[in-house]
């Protein structure tokens, strides 16, 4: 049974495009049939993070529209042989997407794939509604602070409302991805904290992704982050996360500030336990 | 099943009597066939038959035939080409002497069930989202986030946090009241008077607060 799940946010530059890279190749690692399609028409990123930029020939316009066979469009990933890219179009916009000729590439990917993650665009317009209608459940992407997690909520209620599932009156499974969570500055209280965006929320958590360097890094070099720092705090965040979307239950640590003891401060920063 | 029907004399008497009848039993007749059986009226001469037929099929009975009479005395009528049943079939007919038609009432009109004077949310309120209802009270189980709002024609009650807004007695006025299991609200709202999150003593957030007018401002009071 293939799933599509929507990875979408509210509020742009929160980490939906790395955290689609990073848990479509952690769902890819563990011998499942992964495509990301890139949702984000006219703003493509994903072909930059998946290092696929210099691969794209056709994209999601040109095969929703006709133009292009859904087999030229994907792109396989050199470095996860389960793991396909769709591309955005860099040169239009969103309204060269229809609802049709969406549900049709959809409809053709859930066959040759277990898992199809839409990488939304930010917002609450056409290309975000087109990358949720469809989706089987939702990963919504929030980072630790008021305004995030309030477009969070709005997507939430969207994503209750405005998806087929949920016309038809079927649940529609959400899952938070609490993304650059800083330990040290959620200490100091000025970040909210993990209980704070649950409330609020009311959605179970699939992981708490820490702040980390790595991951602006990992997509500086195209690489997901769970395959470029495996051994990464963000990246076995990541991990986990797609073990848990895979059924596993595992508990989730909030990540916690080190303590910087005279080791630690000889040896510099460790990776977080 | 085909229903006789045998009209009496007189006429103007058995037409008021089917007419009270027809009116507590209006469907009784839909799609139903109808047999005419004349042989009481027919003795008389002056009766006009295709008339009477006329005023029958005017209160919506389908004549499918006729019985008990001359054929010649409806032709030359729009009526001459009906079925002219000669004798007494007896089949599954149900024959109406004496009354003028044993048919059931219609059932009593349904009380008309009153429009909930209710509505529960048994979810929450995301940003964004309004719930609007003017005919009553409004009940949430769970939160109301900020930038979504509540309205309702009365109370409302916010079983869950409550961080966006509430606007309470667009009907009932003054009488509204709103109830939260913890307030954290960016406006409430009632019977037009509203004060923002500045304008209440910090001590009733994050409290259970019972919110009612009183002498023209809001009165807060906490219910833990
Ligand atoms: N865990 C993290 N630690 C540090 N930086 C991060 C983390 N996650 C994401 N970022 C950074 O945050 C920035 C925003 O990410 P990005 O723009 O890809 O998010 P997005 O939600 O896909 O944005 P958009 O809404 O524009 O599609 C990027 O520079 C990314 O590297
Ligand atoms: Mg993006």
């Amino acid at each position: 049974m293939s799933k599509v799940m929507v990875v979408t946010s509210g509020k742009g530059g929160v980490g939906k495009t790395p955290s689609s890279a990073a848990l479509g190749a952690a769902l890819a690692q563990t011998g499942q049939n992964v495509v990301i399609v890139d949702f984000d028409v006219g703003l493509r990123n994903l072909d930059l993070v998946m290092g696929a930029e210099r691969r794209v020939v056709y994209d999601l316009v040109n095969v929703v529209q006709g133009d292009a066979k859904l087999a030229q469009a994907l792109i396989r990933d050199k470095r996860v042989d389960t793991l396909s890219l769709l591309p955005a179009s860099q040169t239009r916009d969103k309204d060269a997407l229809t609802e049709e000729g969406v549900k049709k590439v959809i409809d053709e990917l859930r066959e040759k794939f277990d898992w199809v993650i839409c990488d939304s665009p930010a917002g609450i317009e056409k290309g975000a509604m087109l990358a949720m209608r469809y989706a089987d459940l939702a990963v919504v992407v929030t980072n630790p602070e008021v305004s995030s997690v309030r477009d969070s909520d709005r997507i939430i209620g969207m994503l209750d409302s405005k998806t087929v599932r949920a016309e038809n009156g079927e649940k529609f499974e959400k899952h938070l991805l609490l993304t650059r969570y800083s330990p040290a500055r959620a200490a100091r209280g000025e970040m909210l904290k993990v209980e704070d965006v649950l409330e609020i929320l009311a959605i179970p958590l699939l992981g708490i992704v820490p702040e980390s360097e790595e991951v602006l890094n990992a997509s500086n070099v195209g690489c997901p982050v769970t395959l470029h720092n495996p051994v990464s705090a963000p990246a076995r965040a990541y991990m986990e996360a797609a073990r848990r979307l895979l059924g596993e239950k595992l508990d989730i640590a909030t990540p916690t500030a080190e303590r910087q003891g005279f080791i630690g401060r000889l040896f510099g920063r460790k990776a977080i336990a | 099943m085909a229903l006789v029907v045998v009209p009496e004399l007189p006429l103007a008497a058995w037409f008021e009597a089917l007419d009270e009848q027809l009116h507590r039993a209006a469907g009784f007749f839909a799609d139903r066939p109808v047999v005419a059986n004349l042989s009481t009226v027919q003795e008389d001469e002056t009766t006009d038959l295709a008339a009477l037929l006329d005023a029958l099929e005017e209160r919506g009975m389908k004549l499918v035939a006729v019985e008990g009479t001359d054929a010649a005395r409806l032709s030359g009528t729009r009526w001459e080409r009906l079925t002219n049943l000669r004798q007494r079939l007896e089949d599954t007919r149900e024959t109406v002497a004496g009354r003028v038609l044993a048919i059931p009432d219609d059932p009593p009109e349904p009380e008309p069930v009153s429009a909930p004077n209710s509505l529960l949310i048994d979810r929450p309120v995301r940003s964004g989202q309004s719930i609007i209802f003017e005919d009553g009270d409004v009940t949430v189980i769970g939160p109301v986030a900020s930038g979504a709002e509540v309205i309702a024609g009365g109370s409302i009650h916010i079983y869950g946090t409550l961080r966006g807004r509430v606007i309470a007695g667009l009907k009932s006025g003054a009488e509204a009241r709103i109830f939260c299991s913890k307030l954290s609200a960016e406006m409430v709202c009632i019977d037009g008077v509203y004060d923002t999150a500045e304008q209440w003593s910090e001590t009733f957030n994050g409290r259970a607060v019972q919110i009612q007018l009183d002498q023209g401002g809001l009165k807060f009071s906490t219910l833990d």
